[in-house]
This record gives structure tokens, sequence and C-alpha cells, in this order.
């Protein structure tokens, strides 16, 4: 019986929450709240996921332009993005994420702009296309992109405008890439689906079209990362000093060019699996570019990752150097981490977040000494829970089938093997998930709970059943949670502080889950009056 | 140095533009219809399309007040959009009542399911036939198409939501005065009945967001806070023997409905930003209540206009950028020129033809150089300021990219502001409200002047 077992009795727990559900309600969601085995078979108990919120429910979730846009294509600071729709989508989606990018002088940097088409009942009525095309070149005139992505709204594909053709004729007159994307909201369940619509267009449309092969004696991509709080900054430090060229994130940080250039990459490194594992494979198939999993969050999960790449590389120069910047940096991490562990040893915390980050943050609240008690994602799939080895046996429903699955083939002229066959499986031989991943519940703890999609019902009797020191959610939870008087760390876009990453992220991360924690603020709720209401009247002066 | 510029894109020579905006000064109008319903109490805000729409309208109004927005979605797929979004309301209606037992679920539609066509009442009333609806319990709707108007417009129709369904006249007229307000903050709702109270005029106020969405931290979560105005009240509207609505724009189109409807007499004011409107606001109610202004009332006008005089020397003739919400602007147009400043741009993204007819009764006719954009957008107004500069900006959160290139002293003001406190608890509404705001403006201004005083200039006393 594991630590957490012994602490939680997740199965009563589950029950607990069924039972307040409504029939229909609870029918569904005893598939999505799965208390976790970990018995060493390495087989996770099946969780549903990736499936519809039930109407009326309060989810966290959002929508396929919010994955799309919001997400993956955001961060590319040099596409021009227009939204095309009604005003909200473009404006909600403007600077809300926290996406850094470091521009040099002469570099575009459009991400502090927000554009839309501003669709109005008549274009609704008599279509929208033509003034789509007169945005683009407008927008064009205005600034002189390299590049243009055109996002769909709800409307857009029921009044059918074709935004395609729009792109395709004017990225022939202005002579510039021009591309777009059906990231209609309702499409799909959650923000995933848009990922996967922006993975299709990005690679189509921008990896590969840049022939420059960039300098360096060990290229990587880094795809899933989204720098946020600036991680991407820290990681690119990390590689810098190691020699290791960052050809492109995709897409923290990310610019056309460097997007372009991707397939002159010797390995891809997959942070967020969730959101970018459909470019993983496909870089692999049209390029011969293997990937692997890493994490970057938490400073031993950093120091596994790099000693991966490392491995992966093959070169004693570079892994002494890979040595020599863990031990440093180690050092720093863990004398960071002597003061504010034994504040927090024990205390418990429960996440609900994104489609890789539940996951990747239980390493770094391993080395704080907390129990991540319960833990789940808002939009991920049964692969990035129970490891893509359930892949094959993943119905695929009406609303997946929706979002198109590229046919990739292969590059005659630019498809270039890496490693043998023979080379991938000592690797993978010796531990590093080439071109897998586990998933986040063979790595909890048995008798922890696992809970896809949860909303704010749950959320509440979470709150009120396991008394978690800390929660680690989104903004919309966020004051819900400390109303109660429990601190919250937001890990979508982290509201305020980062990096997060590497070792220096983890720093960062200890100081701020100590400020939150143990914060004085929280110990001030109840008034003397409230501690001592009896007392009627007093002695002396006091 | 154009590499410190956060809009280093932005040129002052000024290309036509018809089809795109670019940085827009206004958000649609579901989050309008949102902030609206959650200024009734017990009442449980729906958002009838993808699940995107309730996401980002939480999001944005959680950011801009730091507090729990709960509101429930129709959460569309491609099936619901295709066949329309009926069962998924109808599912969305019993789940809603079943587990967060709201009193009222305001439904406001979303450019989805205008798109497609779905009839909200007719669904209201099969979910009535149904049993869907418990005794005592209520479902009322707001057309809401994202592509027409603008937040503020949302707003406007959840206001007139509220009156359609449930305001009453019995014939029968109480003594209390309905107030409709316009989209403003909740120190700012809660300021406007102290100053009710004060002046001793009944009233009901519709909505309130006070005490809804300033609530304090006391280790409980309340699913419905204790603010909001009630249903009883809302009801009660119908028998009031005149209304005020507090901006054109936001309250306008109920508080006709209240007169037409329910004959109670409306009178539309401007919202009571700065010295003249919250004259006009006080003097409106002295006369329909009947009632004298207290001492208390005419002091806190004292002390706002004592300010004005003691500090003339910084505001006189000053320039002044704007941009916002019309209801908003058209006061504080006013209030700024009463302090000898002159407004010289202003921008809204939100369309209306009413505007600028009131701005030039309140502050006179553009003169050449002056910019008034409605509708415009952000990018437009940095434009201008690129090209001939200004001394002051006010605006929502997004100025401060503006003013951070132009390097122009910066008051917040409006939705949204996400990078701030203080516009849930300190109004910018009546005298008081007056006195804030002329504080913010000040303390921009004369800080940017020791910013800038050489040291022989730099004064101790100012």
């Amino acid at each position: 019986m594991g630590d957490i077992a012994k602490a939680i009795d997740a199965e009563a727990v589950r029950r607990e929450i069924l039972a307040g559900l409504p029939a229909k309600v609870a029918r569904r969601r005893e598939k999505q709240i799965v208390v976790n085995k970990a018995d060493g078979s390495g087989v996770s108990p099946e969780i549903l996921a990736n499936t519809r919120t039930l109407p009326g429910i309060i989810t966290q979730r959002g929508c396929t332009y919010a994955g799309c846009k919001g997400v993956v294509v955001g961060p590319t600071r040099d596409i021009l993005q227009i939204t095309h729709g009604p005003i909200g989508c473009g404006f909600y989606s403007w600077l809300t994420r926290r996406n850094q990018t470091r521009a040099g002088a002469d570099e575009d940097n459009f991400m502090p702009y927000a554009l839309s088409t501003d669709l109005q009942d008549n274009d609704i009525v008599f279509g929208g296309e033509k003034k789509l095309r007169k945005a683009i070149k407008e927008a064009y005139e205005l600034f002189k992109p390299k590049a243009i992505a055109i996002f769909a709204t709800c409307p857009v594909g029921l009044i059918g405008d074709d935004i395609h053709a729009a792109a395709r004729d004017l990225s022939e007159e202005l002579g510039i890439t021009v591309f777009a994307m059906s990231c209609e909201g309702y499409k799909g369940v959650s923000q995933s689906a848009g990922h996967h619509i922006a993975n299709n267009a990005v690679f189509t449309k921008v990896v590969g079209r840049n022939e420059t092969a960039p300098e360096g004696e060990f290229k990587v991509n880094l795809l899933g990362e989204y720098n946020i709080g600036g991680d991407s900054f820290e990681l690119e430090r990390l590689f810098g000093d190691l020699g290791i060229t960052l050809v492109t994130t995709f897409s923290g940080n990310s610019t056309f060019v460097s997007m372009g250039q991707a397939p002159f990459a010797d390995v891809d490194l997959v942070m967020c699996h969730r959101s970018i594992n459909y470019m993983a494979e496909m870089l692999e198939t049209k390029y011969g570019i293997p990937w692997f999993k890493v994490n970057f969050i938490g400073a031993k999960a950093t120091a596994k990752s790099l000693r991966h790449v490392a491995e992966y590389f093959g070169d004693p120069a570079l892994a002494a150097r890979t040595e020599a910047l863990i031990e440093k940096e180690s050092a720093e991490a863990e004398a960071a981490l002597k003061s504010i562990r034994p504040r927090l040893e024990g205390k418990t915390v429960i996440m609900y977040v994104g489609g890789s980050r539940a996951h990747h943050y239980q390493d770094l609240f391993k080395e704080l000494g907390m129990k991540v008690i319960s833990a789940g994602y808002e939009f991920a799939h049964r692969d990035d829970y129970e490891g893509r080895k359930v892949i094959p046996g993943i119905k695929v429903d009406a609303d997946s089938r929706n979002i198109e699955q590229l046919e990739v083939a292969v590059d005659e002229t630019r498809y270039r093997e890496r490693r043998t066959e023979e080379q991938l499986e000592a690797l993978k031989a010796s531990g590093i998930p080439v071109g897998d991943y586990d998933g986040m519940m063979g790595e909890m703890e048995d008798g922890s709970l696992v809970i896809d999609d949860v909303s704010h019902y749950e959320t509440e009797k979470l709150l009120e059943i396991l008394k978690p020191d800390l929660v680690c959610a989104g903004i919309k939870e966020k004051y819900v949670v400390q109303k109660h008087g429990i601190p919250l760390k937001q890990l979508h876009n982290y509201d305020v502080g980062g990096p997060y990453a590497g070792f220096q992220g983890a720093i960062n991360f200890y100081r701020e889950i100590d400020r939150l924690v143990n914060g004085s603020v929280w110990k001030k709720i109840r008034a003397p009056w409230d501690l001592s209401p009896e007392l009627l009247g007093s002695y002396g002066s006091d | 140095m154009p590499s410190s510029k956060l809009l280093k894109h932005t040129e002052a020579a000024i290309v036509p533009r018809e089809a795109l905006t670019v940085n827009p000064a206004k958000t649609c109008q579901p989050i309008g219809a949102m902030y609206a319903a959650l200024g009734v109490h017990r009442c449980l805000p729906h958002s009838h399309g993808s699940q995107g729409c309730c996401s980002y309208h939480r999001s944005a109004l959680t950011r801009h007040y730091k507090e729990p927005v709960m509101a429930a979605t129709s959460s569309f797929t491609e099936g619901a959009s295709v066949f329309g979004g009926q069962s998924n309301l109808l599912q969305a209606i019993t789940t809603e009542f079943s587990l967060y037992d709201p009193e009222i679920i305001a439904v406001h539609t979303t450019c989805l399911s205008e798109t497609i066509g779905d009839d909200i009442p007719q669904i209201i009333g099969k979910a009535k036939a149904e049993g869907k609806i418990p005794a005592g319990r209520y479902v009322i709707h707001a057309n809401t198409p994202s592509y027409i108007g603008s937040h503020v417009t949302g707003y406007s129709a959840m206001v007139r939501a509220f009156v359609d369904y449930f305001a009453e006249s019995t014939g029968r007229r109480h003594g209390k005065l309905s107030i409709l307000a316009g989209w403003v903050e909740p120190s700012d709702m809660a300021e406007l009945k102290r100053m009710l109270a004060e002046l001793g005029a009944p009233f009901i106020l519709l909505p309130d967001t006070s005490g809804v969405l300033d609530a304090p931290l006391t280790g409980r979560f309340e699913m419905y806070p204790e603010g909001g105005t009630r249903l009883d009240d809302i009801r009660l509207m119908g028998d009031s023997y005149a209304a005020i609505g507090l901006g054109p724009f936001a309250t306008g189109a109920a508080a006709k409905l209240l007169d037409t409807k329910c004959k109670v007499p409306m009178n539309i004011l401007d919202l009571p930003i700065g010295l003249s409107a919250t004259d006009r606001f006080i003097d409106k109610v002295r006369k329909l209540a009947k009632v004298g202004v207290p001492d208390s009332i005419a002091k806190e006008r004292g002390r706002l206009l004592d300010m004005m005089s003691d500090m003339h020397q910084y505001t006189y003739g000053k320039t002044v950028a704007l941009a916002g919400d019309p209801d908003q602007l058209a006061p504080l147009a006013e209030f700024l020129t009463d302090l000898d400043m002159k407004v010289k741009y202003l921008v809204t993204g939100t369309p209306g033809k009413s505007f600028e007819p009131r701005l030039e009764e309140l502050i006179g006719k553009a003169e050449p150089g002056d910019y008034r954009g409605a509708p415009a957008d952000l990018f437009a107004l940095h434009q201008r300021l690129k090209s001939q500069g200004t001394d002051l900006l006010i605006a929502n959160t997004y100025g401060k990219l503006i003013a951070h290139d132009e390097d122009i002293p910066f008051v917040r003001f409006g939705f949204p502001i996400l990078d701030r406190v203080g516009h849930s608890d300190f109004p910018y509404v009546g005298y008081r409200g007056g006195m804030r705001l002329l504080e913010k403006i000040l303390s921009v201004l004369m800080d940017r002047i020791e910013r800038d005083a050489p040291n022989e200039k730099f004064e101790l006393v100012m």
C-alpha cells in the first residue's frame, strides 16, 4: 500500500463525488474518475478521455480556436495572425497567454497586435469571404509580413466562407505564405482538436519552407514548449551552454524561418505530448527525425532529459559538458531546496490542468516532498494518461473523426535516416523513451485519484473531502479555490512569474510554492473575534 | 529606439482600412450579458454556444475582478452546430438546476447559435412543458449575436431581458424609483446605492454586482454571493413611479421597455461620472423622488469642486486621448472639459449613432486636428498619437502598450483592467468617484512633471 493509499480512500471519494451527480452525468463521469493502480504491471486502469463535456456542466475547457491560435500558432511572433469572425475571439486571445518572445531590433514581432475581420450581421448573411480577402490585403499593406495565418471562428464554417481559397489566392497575389485553419470552436470536444489542426497547417505550410541549414554539431527541435513565463528562454540558455543548436521550438519564441528549418534537426524533443505529438510523428515520417519525450520541469527531470539528449548524440565531449552543467545547476537547485523543503514536506496537492502539465509538475512536487493525491487533465487523450501503448485500442468517435489526419509521405530528397533501427533500439534499451510516452498514470502513486475534465462541482467536492494544501489549475478555478483559503497556482499561463523550466526554473517554482503555501495571508482569515466569540467582558485595559 | 517599442509596426501614416480591425476597442456581446446576469441574485449565466465562448468570458471577467465568475455552457460540438442546440440546452437546464441550484438561468446566445438560428423562447417553452424547470425557478434569455454591436450591446440586451421576463405592472405604484445601472463596477453600484440612500430616495437597482464580484475572503466560497438584485425587486420595477437609465447604450433598451410595457416613465441620463453628470443625476433623483438634497451630498460636491479648483493649474490646457465605451466616454469627456482639459482624441469600438451628437452637446464639435473614432480601434488612435502626441491617455489595460511606446501618462479606466486592482472597491461614479478619478489623473500628470524636471525645477510643494 503506497503512501497515498494510506492517506486517502480514493474509491470512497470517487463514490461520494458520483453520488452527488445527476444519474446521466454520473454514468459518464464514472469512467472519467478513476482510482489509479500502480502494481508494477505497466498497465494503468482505463480512463475515458477526449470525450464531450455534458451540456450544463461548468467545465474549465475551451474550444478548438483556443487550442489552434491560442496555444500552438499564437507564440510565433512573425506570422501575422488574423482571426476571421466576430470580434470576441480575437480580443480574448490577445496577449492573455503570456507566451514570451524576444525579437531582435530589426525582426518582426506581431504578437502585441490583435487582428480581426470583425464580422457584422451583413457578413453573416451574405458571406465574409470578400471581407477576409480585403482584410488580408490591408494587413499586408500595414505590416509587410513574411507569412499570414487565418483562423476561422464558429460562424465561418456555417456560412461557408472558403478561407482556404482566399489564402491560396492571396498567397499568390502577395507573394508570401498565407494559410488558413478551419479551427471553428465547435469542432472536437476541447482545445485538443485545435492543436491537431494547427499541427497540420504548420507542418504543411511552414515546416520545410526554409532551405538554409542552421549551423551546429548537435541540432534539436523542441516541440510542445510555448515559452509561458520564459520557459523556452531558460532552455535556450541550457542548450546554448551545452553547444546544442536549438533549430526551433514549436512554438515558444519561434519564427517563421526557424520553423521552416525544422527538417534540419537531428532529433525532436517532445515536451507537451498532447498538443504536438502529431508534428513529431509527421516530422519522423517525412524527414526521418526520431523523437523522444522529455520533461524539463523539475531539476531531476531536467537532468534526466539532458542526459538523454547527450546519450542520443553519443558524443563524449557533449556528455562531459552535460554532466558538468548538471552538477553545477543541480547544486544550485539543491541549495535552494534545502531551506524550502522542510516547510512543504508532506503537504498535499491536487492538480487538474492542461494536457501535459498535470504530469510534468509532479516531478517538481516530488522534489519538494509534497504529495500529489489527485490529478487530471483538461483536454488530454487516453494516451496522455495511460501511455501510447493504448493508442491502437482507442475508439475514434465522431468528434475526433472530423479532424483531418494528414497522410504524410516520405520526402525523397530530404529524408535522412538519423539513427538506424538498431541504434534506436539500443537507445530505448538504455531508458530513452524513443517515439514513446508512458503517460501520467504510470508515474502516479497507487491509490491516487485521476480525474479527466474535472468540473466546478467536482472541484468543490474534492476541496471539501481532500482538504489539499495546494491546488494547481487555471484562472477560472483560481479564486473559487482561494475563497476557501487554499492557495492555487495557475499552471496554464502561470498568472505571473516563471520561468519554471530547467534548474533555475525549478528554483523559481520552489520559491513560488513556498510563497503560496506558507504565505502569511492564509493565517489571517479568521478575525480575532471569530477565534474567541464568547468573551463578553474583560479585565484591565486589554 | 525602435527596438524598445512594443507596437513597433505601428506607423503614423494612415493606410485606409475597410475590412481589418487592429487592436479592438470593444469585445463581443455575450460577455456583457454574462456580466449583467451576475448582478442578479442566484442567477446563473448560461452561454448557448461552444465551450470556448464561456471559457473566454469567464477568464476575462475573472482577470478583471480577481473573483470567481460562475457560468455554464451548452458545450456545442459539430453535431449541435448542424442539428441545432435544442437538446444541448434542454440537457443543460436539467443539469444546472440539479447541480447548481440557481433561481434563474439567464441564457445568452453566441454567434454560433445565432447563425444556426436556435429559437431560445421555443426551447425554454419546451423545457417548461417537459417539467425541466422546477417550480419557482426560471429560465430567461437574451439574444446576443457577437456580430452586432459590442459587449455593451450584450449587457443592454440582458438587462432588458430581466425587465422583459419579470417586471410586472399591477397598477399599484409603490414609492421606489427604478434605477438601471449601466456597465459600471461593483464599487460604482455600491456608490450609487449609497448616494440614493443619502438622498432618502427608496430605489431598486438593476443589475447590482456589488456583493457579488467584490466578495470578501472568508474561508468559504459562495456559489451565489449575498449581493445581486432580488427577483422580487425586479418584479416590482413594473410598479415604479419612474425609472432612470444610467447610460443610454447600456440601459436605454431596458428603460424603454419598462416604459412601454409597464408605463414607468423613463429618464435616460449619462452615467454620473464627474461633476456635471453627477449634478444631473442628483438633480433628477431629487425631482423625481421629491426629496431635498442633503447637506452631506452638497458637501461631497463641494469637496470635488474644491479639488478641481485647487489643482486646476495641473489640468488646464492639457490634451487627453480617451478609449472606452460610449456611456463612459461621454461624461468622462465632459468632466475633463470641466477641468479645462482638451479631449483631442477619442475612440470607441462600440457603434451607435447617438454617441457623437451627445458628445458634441457635452464638449462641442471636434476641432481641426481632433480625432473622434466612433467606431474605431486602438490602432487608429495610436497612429494619431504618434504624429501629434498628447499629455494624457485614459483607456483600459490595453492602452498601456500605447502609453509605453509613446511615453504618455496613463490612467486605467474601463473594461477590461487586467493588471491593477482597485476598480472593484473604489468607485469612479458620483462626486467621490470624481475625486478618485481626478486624484488618479493628477498623480500621473504630476509624476511626469517630477520625472522630467531638471534638478533646479524640482518642486517640493506642488
